[in-house]
């Protein structure tokens, strides 16, 4: 029902760019629910989406695969396998509530998980070129919410920043982690030689910690928070949860196994949290970029360029592993060592937002990702 | 003048420079003339209560404490007329009422501890002397108590502010003595019940056939006089620390101890107990004493003060302090000569030191303890009170509690100890907050000069001028590689 109140406030704010031919805002449902997880420290998604149908990925990866005790992977098709961590979202899966989408990438080429997670937040080409996040300018789009999108964490996401309203929460335990100000000590310290290896190595080592050196947190304890907040009739209706620890140089199987069960917690708490509200729920998990295509020496894989995503929700048409394959063959691999992108994260933000909302994909892909020459993905959601 | 000297005076020998332009036309003229205007008991120190109160409170719980024991069957400390009280029927089960009692002094003596901590960061804040107030943390953590034993958590503050405060440019043997015969250091150090085996009194208990408790022999606090306060590691002998212990039997002090007390004395008081000295004559590091009675254990002392192998020791720690991790041989040859020749005189190895060359040559060559740091960076943003908690646990947080260093060697005096990767990262999470807290109100672009004259560098100022908004600014000054170090 086109509610003409919500409307105008929403043009008043935003200006006359809304009042363009084709806007589909006013037909958007305002009861939709829109989950960001990210996963800082870059996923190795080869582990997680397994291209068991690529004769070159028995080759690369051998037995470099989820520990024995894990259990049995969960056949997504003939081509695709998933992670046995990720027990309740393959049981989401075969009820066509989630879906992976496969060599996918941010815009940013490089290898480095700060700049990398900034262009990943932002919604730029660049690290640092844009100053809010694209979920905020995703924000005046929407169709009015009761109360602003809300990050659990102690400081708002760069995904979340920006001039629209946005509250953040999280247990009193968590100390403040600014990781604007980190980077930035990072590319200050880049001259001086003792602070900067010291810094990486406390770096490294946060990222290998996870989320228990931030005092402890538990990711799938957020996600119940998240659940609650969201849940509520007049709640937040955008959420932002992170879950750090995947940058797994060393000791792959062990580490990756325990991230990709909070990661499966995570999307367990919201589904059950949600209760009937899991209906008009999407949920994304992403991550700043894939890992090498091959092992290093330390049972570990190392930074690299295309991975995988991760969606579930009840709105989704899922049940599918979503790709445009490139392929693990020595050839096939960008740079000669990381799974090729093939398709674009912007393009799945884009119309996965505009199409949960009701909001035109291509004014999400130009006002949230400053008008990126790039098509929105569709067809995600059911209809 | 060298246009890093000022950074020198202000950061490296001072406890860093506060917000505003700092005059100082001489800056080696400026920290000698602030001995003058020292402060031995400033306001903040002198609001809190002293080593008397400290020892009533211990007293009282004693008196407390006692009864409970002996309902519960122990073996009580105390005279022996004592321990054979018929035991006082307790309302609640003795075990919870002797936890209750235990409970209570801790939290007491937490408080009395929280109290001390604040005094010290206020009165590092807002001083007019900080090179003084430097030489006070240094010499502080030279004669280290631990506040972790029950006895001296509230002790370790009260000798730092009467035992080392009034004797910073004295000689350093009386600096020595004066935190010698301090409560703290009798009772972290286990001195204060330390009875020569051939005293008055152990001879008097062995003719009773008394074997409840051995009286006897404690060598902790002779071990550490020479290991760590004078002489160093390797410059003395297992039969020094014998020596040496025995000299100060009878060393004690009212209120605190549980053996059996000759002459009553003030709480928290030093006293001489000349029924539990052991007598005779002792030889320490070649040289013999034949005084009696206290006299001996001072003339040891006084002694040791003085001695060459104390000379070099302290001026190596001093030199590290003030110069680099590796201090120059040269100037440490200088500083422990000039100890010898004027008798350990503490004011001729402080002004030799702010004259050596070596002192000023390489800016910034220390890393900042967290205790430095801490301190530097609230006087930067103009901090001058410490009305709760916050810094004291901020302090635990990035790996220096206030006088909690675990042992009596203290807190190390070199970068590695403390540049270390969590630590880096937690001091970074701290700049952030405390950013936070002071908002905008201070423009780290105008300010970073100020603090850092002469050794502030391009990659910093842009940093700050680039910053998102005024606190990611101060955040960054306070993260600066010129403001992690000294």
């Amino acid at each position: 029902m086109i509610d003409r109140r919500n409307f105008l406030g929403r043009a008043a704010l935003v200006g006359g760019a809304l009042l363009t031919p084709g806007l589909a805002l006013a037909a958007a449902p305002s009861d939709r629910r829109f989950v960001l997880i990210i996963l800082r420290g870059a996923m190795d998604g080869l582990s997680v989406v397994m291209p068991v149908g690529d004769p070159a990925y028995a080759a690369l990866r051998g037995n470099f695969g989820p520990p024995p005790n894990a259990g049995a992977a969960i056949l997504l098709n003939s081509d695709f396998a998933l992670h046995p961590a990720l027990a309740q979202t393959g049981a989401l899966y075969a009820r066509g509530q989630a879906a992976f989408v496969h060599a996918i990438a941010s815009p940013y080429r490089e290898r480095s998980h700060f700049d990398a997670q900034n262009v990943l937040e932002t919604g730029g080409t660049a690290a640092y070129a844009l100053k809010d996040g694209w979920l905020n300018r995703l924000l005046p789009l929407l169709p009015a919410a009761h109360q602003p999108a809300v990050a659990i964490s102690p400081t708002v996401p760069m995904a979340l920043r920006g001039s629209a309203p946005v509250t953040s929460y999280a247990p009193s335990r968590l100390p403040d982690a600014n990781a604007d100000l980190i980077a930035r000590v990072g590319s200050l310290y880049a001259g001086d030689p003792q602070l900067h290896a010291l810094w990486s190595q406390a770096i490294d080592a946060r990222m290998m910690a996870g989320d228990d050196a931030r005092g402890g947190s538990n990711p799938v304890a957020l996600a119940r928070l998240a659940a609650t907040f969201l849940a509520k009739p007049d709640g937040a209706r955008v959420a932002v949860i992170e879950i750090q620890g995947w940058d797994t140089h060393s000791g792959q199987a062990g580490r990756l196994n325990t991230v990709l069960k909070q990661l499966d917690g995570v999307i367990g708490a919201l589904h059950i949290g949600l209760g009937d509200d899991w209906a008009k729920t999407v949920v994304i998990a992403a991550t700043e970029f894939g890992r090498t295509a091959a092992p290093n020496g330390t049972g570990g894989t190392d930074h690299g360029t295309a991975g995988a995503a991760i969606l579930a929700g009840g709105a989704l048409k899922g049940g599918r592993a979503i790709t445009d394959w490139p392929g693990l063959a020595p050839g096939q691999l960008f740079e000669g060592r990381d799974l090729k992108p093939t398709a674009d994260l912007r393009a799945l933000f884009a119309g996965l937002a505009g199409e949960h909302f009701g909001v035109d994909p291509a004014l999400v892909m130009r006002r949230a990702f400053n008008g990126a020459e790039v098509a929105p993905m569709h067809g995600l959601l059911r209809a | 003048m060298v246009s890093t000297d000022l950074a020198v005076a202000l950061n490296r020998f001072g406890l860093g420079a506060g917000p505003g332009a700092t005059e100082i036309a001489d800056p080696r003229a400026w920290l000698i003339g602030q001995f003058s205007h020292f402060d031995v008991r400033p306001a903040a120190i002198a609001a809190v209560p002293g080593s008397d109160v400290m020892a009533r409170q211990f007293r009282e719980y004693l008196a407390q404490i006692r009864p409970l024991l002996r309902a519960n069957g122990f073996a009580v400390p105390g005279n022996n007329s004592a321990a054979m009280a018929p035991a006082i029927p307790a309302a609640t089960p003795p075990a919870d009422a002797e936890k209750a009692v235990r409970t209570e002094l801790r939290k007491q003596y937490q408080a009395n501890y929280g109290g001390q901590a604040r005094a010290r960061i206020v009165s590092a804040l807002v001083t007019p002397a900080p090179f003084p107030e430097r030489l006070v943390h240094f010499w502080a953590n030279h004669f280290a108590v631990s506040a972790d034993k029950l006895q001296t958590i509230g002790l370790a503050g009260t000798m730092e502010f009467e035992a080392v405060r009034p004797h910073i440019a004295g000689k350093f043997g009386d600096l020595l003595m004066a935190v010698t015969r301090h409560p703290a250091m009798l009772l972290y150090l286990d001195q204060a019940q330390s009875i020569g085996p051939g005293s008055p009194v152990a001879q008097a208990a062995a003719l009773r056939g008394n074997r409840r408790r051995p009286l006897g022999l404690n060598e902790n606090l002779a071990r550490e006089i020479l290991e760590l306060h004078t002489l160093g590691a390797g410059d003395y002998a297992q039969a020094d620390v014998g020596e040496l212990a025995r000299a100060l039997t009878g060393w004690s002090i009212g209120g605190f101890v549980r053996r059996p007390v000759g002459i009553e004395a003030p709480d928290g008081a030093f006293v001489f107990q000349p029924g539990w000295h052991e007598p005779g004559a002792r030889t320490v590091a070649g040289t013999t004493y034949r005084q009696s009675g206290e006299d001996q254990g001072r003339a040891i002392l006084q002694a040791l003060a003085v001695h060459p192998a104390t000379a070099r020791h302290l001026a190596t720690k001093l030199a590290r302090h003030f110069v680099a991790d590796v201090p120059p041989p040269a100037l440490v040859d200088r500083l422990a000569a000039a100890h010898i020749a004027s008798g350990g005189d503490l004011m001729v190895l402080y002004r030799m030191l702010v004259a050596a060359p070596e002192s000023w040559a390489t800016p910034e060559p220390k890393f900042k303890t967290p205790w430095d740091w801490t301190i530097s960076a609230l006087r930067a943003l103009g901090v001058r009170d410490a009305p709760d908690l916050k810094i004291v646990g901020a302090l635990t947080e990035l790996g220096q509690p206030i006088w909690r260093p675990g042992s009596p060697a203290g807190w190390d005096d070199s970068s590695a100890s403390w540049a270390a990767p969590d630590a880096l990262l937690r001091r970074v999470e701290t700049a952030g907050r405390l950013a936070v807290v002071v908002g905008d109100r201070i423009d780290a672009r105008a300010l970073a000069p100020q603090i850092l004259p002469g050794v502030l560098g391009a990659a910093t100022t842009q940093a700050i001028a680039r910053a998102e908004t005024p606190q990611q600014g101060l955040a960054l000054l306070l993260a600066s590689p010129e403001f992690m170090r000294r």
